[in-house]
């Protein structure tokens, strides 16, 4: 089975994130960048498919500029076998990215198609379920745990109430929550095996789609900054304030 | 406690913008693979690696330190589990033999990878940083039988390696060695004496550790010249290769330290021990040599490691400690007080600390770069001549790059008042960590008289010259440049001063050598600042034509290189004059104190 995983180039994690002075967005130029951690995962989770002998291949796709070419090579030292770039300076929102994603799931004809469940960067969490609808596909949305059959897969989902086991017919579309696995840390021998695999690049249009955004940014700001906090005097203080002005109980 | 990040920016302003090193070493036969695009991602995962699996063991492991129970000795808790994630990534093979099983990546690179390492728990890099030593040894001077057998575990990582020298009566003296070592029929030799100060002499990392031992044959010649070099496994691996029977090899003791707790510092006794010969008999020494001049680069960025470390830990508390007023007009009116940054005490001391990092690591990245150069291409006279370089510069960079870590480390706790002292921001470890850098692999008292009475006396002054003639051409080549004028001209008056006090030593090593031994360490560190004094130079030219080209989305990046350039010149090289009065004085005041009045 062909496995397809999405990965996305974010902010990296431990960087401390700024508006930009023109409240345009956030700012990216000389930012450390780094493969989305849910993506990570979702790599992850392939590679251990494959290991087990469950998949034969994996597909790393990235969109982007030329750089996400770095995050498609993150993919393939933890062991993706080749890398999709689509190749593209436009801004790309969650409708775009799936309809790309549908016409290489149409080419690639993947049994299991892994996205995180969102990317840190803007926190959408929308692209996996946009896919699954447009291929009519399952979808198995937040899953911590992946039991793979062969025409269907077992999988556990975080939801609000707890957890919640699903069985979905493949082919299928599933996103990452945080305790799905660990990932790997990429060896010496495989980052330098890394840059010999193959990577296609391709564009949105020669794909046929579409990829304008729907939506418009209005302005991007700083959340408000914390207000300095009160001292109480007595529990009854906290209870009183908690009734009547955060009104939480 | 501050994370560690590893300095990614200014390693790649290092090795693509300063040095074009990217394009060296793609240009050398078998690196054509090692452009930018393979070195970022190996560097952002070693980063990776050092920040999320090495530095959280770090305080923990200062905090539980190495235990010894029944001759066994057990590493802190999450050093096993973290040594086995760093062999299986591969790490430990990074600059050994494709034939061998490593990734035969250049120096440069293994080095840059080395500096985050220690930055993020230097008592863990010791242990495969001595695996290496012990390779490069046994690479050079072992018989085909003994590599076949042992280089491809050293590069695996799944044995380590140790260097035996230390006796408890010889220390830097190693013509006092009096382990002996006794021939047999079958070729090996039994080996029986003790050793101490072992690093990684004995732990649970690893199934089998090959310890390198200096001992005496029977027939052998007394003192340095009478000394062979022996392998003695602790477990003597069977016909399989796989570990067998005990060798005589014991661990009696560990040493409670200082600093580096995490690192076992061993008792080792050889009874009977069986070792094979590395190398000629008797010529034990320039195998050791070899072992031992990887061993002080090594130490050297060590140094620098932890120089960087301080410096991350001590900006990050400068900035967020609010604590008095500027002296002219407050920083920030809306808060009580202002961030401890503001003081221009404490900004000198960031600013010590930062512009000595940064100009120890382009310095030991040039000469890396050109001993990946030599070991690679260009004819003999090439090969000879970036030889000398690193015979001059080992010293330096192993005493100067040390005193750095521990004087940063020191700034380190200064910046911190009393907050450093504590163990909570994890400052104060890294003192008792460096204090152990300015001492092994030879003091740095040692150092300094390695620089003036062997590598500036050696074929006369052939050495010297290596360093001077680029630096010489360099400032030749700029002084007419206005820009440059700033970073050119002082460093034109420090080289003066190196030049004379070379002179001087030279002199005083002729009618008095105690003259210049007196002043070799003052000399040294002479020596290091212009050296680093170079590297700034060239770094200040490198950003300055950066912002001409309009690198204007990372113009704050090249403004405060040339920002701390200009620190360097103004108020670090000045102390140039100083140390260049002291080695003038030569030794009279020091020998003219008589002994009993100490």
């Amino acid at each position: 089975m062909k496995v397809l995983v999405a990965v996305k180039r974010v902010v990296d994690y431990n960087v401390k994130i700024r508006v930009k002075s023109d409240n345009t967005g956030v700012e990216t130029a000389n930012v450390k960048m780094s493969m989305n951690p849910f993506d990570e995962i979702g790599v992850e989770e392939a590679v251990r498919l494959k290991e087990a002998g469950k998949a034969t291949e994996i597909v790393a796709v990235s969109m982007g500029p030329q750089a996400c070419q770095e995050t498609i090579r993150t993919a393939l030292a933890m062991g993706a076998d080749r890398g999709i770039l689509v190749l593209t300076d436009a801004e790309l929102q969650p409708l775009a990215v799936a309809k790309i994603l549908k016409v290489l799931c149409d080419k690639e004809q993947p049994g299991l198609v892994i996205l995180g469940k969102q990317a840190i960067d803007d926190d959408c969490n929308q692209t996996g379920q946009m896919l699954a609808a447009l291929l009519d596909w399952p979808q198995a949305t937040f899953a911590s745990k992946l039991e793979l059959g062969v025409s269907d897969a077992r999988v556990t989902r975080e939801i609000d109430g707890g957890l919640e086991t699903i069985t979905v017919t493949l082919p299928a579309v599933l996103t990452t929550d945080l305790r799905l696995n660990e990932p790997r840390y990429a060896s010496l021998p495989n980052i330098m095996k890394a840059k010999k695999k193959p990577i296609d690049t391709v564009d949105p249009a020669s794909l046929g789609v579409d990829v304008a955004p729907r939506l418009s940014t209005l302005k991007v700001n700083e959340p408000a900054k914390r207000q300095a906090g009160v001292k109480v005097a007595t529990v009854a203080d906290l209870v009183a304030k908690l009734k009547t002005e955060a009104k939480v109980i | 406690m501050q994370p560690y990040h590893a300095p990614l920016r200014d390693m790649r302003f290092v090795l693509y913008e300063l040095l074009g090193a990217d394009r060296q070493l793609s240009a050398l036969p078998g690196w054509e693979e090692v452009t930018a695009d393979l070195i970022d991602p190996i560097l952002d995962e070693a980063a990776k690696f050092c920040r999320e699996v090495l530095f959280p063991l770090n305080r923990s492991g200062d905090e539980e330190g190495c235990r010894f129970e029944n001759g066994v000795v057990r590493t802190p808790k999450g050093f096993k589990a973290a040594y086995d994630l760093f062999r299986q990534g591969g790490w430990t093979g990074l600059m050994a033999a494709g034939a061998d099983g490593g990734q035969e990546l250049p120096r440069l690179l293994g080095q840059m990878v080395s500096e985050m390492i220690c930055s993020a728990n230097l008592a863990f890099g010791i242990y495969p940083g001595l695996s290496q030593g012990a390779y490069a040894a046994l690479a050079v001077h072992g018989d085909e039988a003994l590599k076949r057998a042992y280089l491809p575990k050293l590069a695996s990582g799944d044995w380590t390696g140790t260097m035996c020298l230390t006796e408890p009566q010889c220390g830097t003296d190693l013509g006092l060695i009096r382990t002996r070592a006794q021939p047999q029929e079958d070729g090996s030799a039994r080996i029986t004496g003790t050793k101490i100060f072992i690093s990684a002499g004995e732990h649970d990392l690893a199934d089998n550790i090959l310890h390198l031992v200096l001992a005496r044959l029977p027939d052998a010649p007394k003192g340095i010249k009478g000394i062979s070099l022996f392998l003695v496994p602790k477990f003597v691996p069977g016909p399989d290769g796989r570990p067998g029977r005990p060798n005589g090899v014991a661990c009696s003791a560990i040493e409670h330290k200082m600093g580096i707790n995490a690192s076992a510092t061993c008792v080792i006794h050889f009874d009977d021990a069986t070792g094979y010969l590395v190398g000629e008999p008797n010529k034990g020494m320039r195998a050791m040599f070899r072992m031992m001049n990887e061993a002080r680069l090594a130490v050297g960025i060590q140094g620098l490691g932890l120089a960087e470390a301080a410096y991350q830990g001590a900006v990050a508390y400068a900035r967020e400690r609010q604590q008095g007023r500027a002296l002219g007009k407050p920083s920030r009116p809306d808060l009580p007080a202002d961030p401890i940054l503001v003081h221009p005490d404490v900004r000198r001391m960031l600013l010590t600390i930062r512009a000595k990092t940064e100009g120890a690591r382009a310095l030991a990245a040039w000469v890396a770069l050109e001993m990946d150069k030599a070991a690679r291409g260009g004819d003999r006279a090439r090969r000879e001549e970036t030889e000398d370089l690193a015979a001059l510069l080992t010293p330096i960079i192993k005493a100067s790059f040390t005193d750095m870590g521990f004087e940063a480390a020191n700034l380190g706790v200064q910046v911190m008042g009393g907050h450093g002292y504590i163990r909570e921001h994890g400052m104060e470890q890294l003192v008792r960590d460096a204090r152990i850098t300015l001492l092994y692999e030879g003091t740095n008292g040692v150092q300094a008289l390695d620089l003036i009475g062997r590598k500036l006396t050696a074929h006369g002054g052939r050495f010297l010259r290596r360093f001077f003639h680029p630096l010489d051409a360099y400032l030749a080549a700029k002084a007419g440049d206005p820009a440059l004028a700033e970073f050119v001209q002082p460093l034109a008056k420090a080289f003066g001063r190196l030049q004379q006090a070379s002179a001087a030593i030279a002199l005083q090593g002729l009618k008095n050598p105690s003259d210049a031994a007196a002043g070799a360490a003052d000399y040294l560190r002479l020596f290091g600042l212009v050296a680093m004094g170079f590297q700034w130079a060239r770094m200040a030219e490198t950003a300055l034509a950066a912002l001409a080209e309009g690198q204007g989305g990372e113009a704050d990046f090249y403004q405060a290189k040339l920002a701390t350039a200009r620190f360097f010149m103004a108020r670090l090289l000045p102390e140039c004059g100083a140390l260049l009065a002291t080695v003038a004085e030569g030794g009279k005041t020091l020998a003219d104190f008589p002994d009993r009045a100490f």
